[in-house]
């Protein structure tokens, strides 16, 4: 049995260096997740920005007459349209179409999953974000109104510091799912660290290992996230008791 | 104007909610002169806070006009904001800042807004906080503290931005009764400085102490307005002798 187990381990990881293949696998599930997060939370905190300020000015803005209400509703509705699209379809649909139909002249499939990755997960993040400052009591703003701020600083001095902290483990669930999302890579032609896996058991025609290694890289993968949410999250709390 | 002592100036204000069945204002005609305190009674639903709301555009009126110092702030054209620094506002439940100090939630705004000098600032919330007898809490999030403090706050708060017009929209309905009064207390004290105030309130006691005039409200009109004296001893509306039955 032992040695079984050492024979198995010897062809799936240590002949040719196949090991090497998931250190590969893993720098580009990697890459990709990091520069999709980035794009992510970026598109987030966009669209949640321009969401969230219609929903709260529309009524005084239309009352006012002033132009920018029109601005802000094509925003508005550009904003819908793009969360109904991504929330709407599977992400490796979305990958595929990106690749084959968007970017078809491209060759940097790596790049084309980031913005695939990063594009999916900008909608869940700008719904947390809006979830986040819709729960924020009403009193929070008017009380930043009657002392004279301007809707602006009453979401940054105010509004955002709170959100931050509430929406902190919904972030970072998003943040686990894409993760794992990334998984779907291969399917474009990325040697991710699934795909990797894959690789190696193609080769070896031994399953067993190179799957529970990529299972197992995943799990160290999410748990370190998970151990960083728990920190920030003590952190903040520090601040308001 | 005709009158310069007249800081305040309501004309048939109406605020219908969207279905038109409800008025929460119904024509809403009142004037307050510098340095007075009018205290606004009435069972709930009247439209007294409405009005006060009304008074800082926190909620906006269907018509009519209010005149703050002569200028027109109903008028789409008048800056809100600008307008709201002039006015402090007190809430029924505090609305302190939670993410921030005692101390930040005071100076934030004369920083930020009026662009004063932060030591300068930082010195007025101090004497501020010794005033309310709370020198200790200035480094305390309000999470920290009882309601009563929260409110000594919340007032203290307003008052940093210098306001000509004191606006309190029940200051004490969410406290615990052993608390009325030591808010009550500070609003006493302020009244007694000449400060412009408009009391939402149920403290009939306080109302009859410190008012130099009741408003009394009803289905979103003003039934009746006098001095305590003669809203209390000597009540016109049967409406209002029915309240004063039921909360006295």
């Amino acid at each position: 049995m032992w040695e079984k187990w050492q024979a198995d381990f010897q062809l799936n990881f240590i002949d040719n260096d196949r090991w090497l293949m998931l250190v590969r696998g893993l720098i580009a599930t990697l890459q990709i997740t990091v520069v999709a997060l980035l794009i992510g939370v970026a598109i987030g905190v966009l669209v949640a920005a321009i969401r969230s300020s219609y929903d709260k000015n529309k009524d005084e803005m239309k009352r006012r007459g002033q132009k920018s209400y029109y601005v802000l509703w094509f925003f508005n509705l550009l904003c819908r349209i793009y969360l109904t699209v991504i929330r709407g379809t599977p992400t490796v649909v979305q990958l595929l179409i990106a690749y084959f139909i968007i970017f078809a002249s491209s060759t940097n499939s790596l790049g084309v999953a980031m913005f695939a990755f990063g594009l999916n997960s900008g909608a869940y993040v700008a719904e947390i974000i809006r979830g986040g400052i819709m729960s924020i009591d009403e009193g929070q703003f008017e009380a930043g109104s009657s002392l004279g701020f301007h809707y602006v600083q009453t979401m940054w001095y105010v509004v955002v510091p709170q959100v931050i902290k509430n929406v902190l483990p919904a972030l970072f669930n998003e943040f686990i799912v894409l993760i794992k999302e990334t998984s779907v890579a291969g399917y474009i032609g990325i040697e991710d660290l699934t795909k990797m896996g894959d690789l190696i058991r193609s080769r070896t025609f031994s399953a067993f290992m190179p799957l529970l290694a990529v299972a197992g890289i995943y799990l160290v993968l999410v748990m370190g996230l998970t151990a960083l949410d728990d920190r920030l999250e003590r952190r903040l709390r520090k601040n308001e008791r | 104007m005709k009158d310069d002592n007249v800081i305040i100036r309501v004309e048939h204000l109406k605020k219908y909610y969207s279905d038109h069945t409800i008025h929460a204002l119904d024509d809403v005609t009142i004037e307050i002169d510098k340095g007075e305190v009018i205290c606004i009674i009435g069972p709930s639903g009247s439209g007294k806070s409405t009005l006060l709301r009304s008074l800082n555009l926190l909620e906006m009126p269907t018509a009519g006009h209010i005149f703050v110092e002569g200028v027109d702030i109903t008028d789409p054209k008048t800056d809100a904001n600008l307008h709201r620094r002039k006015m402090g506002m007190v809430f029924q439940h505090f609305n302190l800042f939670p993410n921030m100090t005692v101390l930040k939630n005071m100076t934030i705004a004369p920083e930020k807004v009026l662009k004063e000098n932060p030591q300068e600032v930082r010195s007025r919330a101090l004497s501020l906080l010794e005033r309310v007898n709370l020198p200790d809490r200035a480094d305390a999030y309000p999470s920290q503290l009882s309601g009563g403090q929260k409110q000594r706050i919340a007032i203290v708060r307003a008052l940093m931005m210098r306001p000509d017009i004191m606006l309190f929209d029940e200051p004490t309905s969410a406290l615990d009764p052993e608390m009325v009064g030591e808010v009550l207390d500070v609003m006493k004290s302020l009244a007694a400085e000449g400060m412009t105030m408009a009391v939402v309130t149920h403290e009939m006691g306080f109302a009859r102490e410190v008012a130099d005039r009741i408003v009394f409200m009803d289905a979103g009109k003003i039934l009746e307005t006098g001095s305590p004296d003669e809203i209390f001893e000597n009540p016109k509306s049967p409406r209002l002798k029915d309240f004063l039955a039921k909360v006295l």
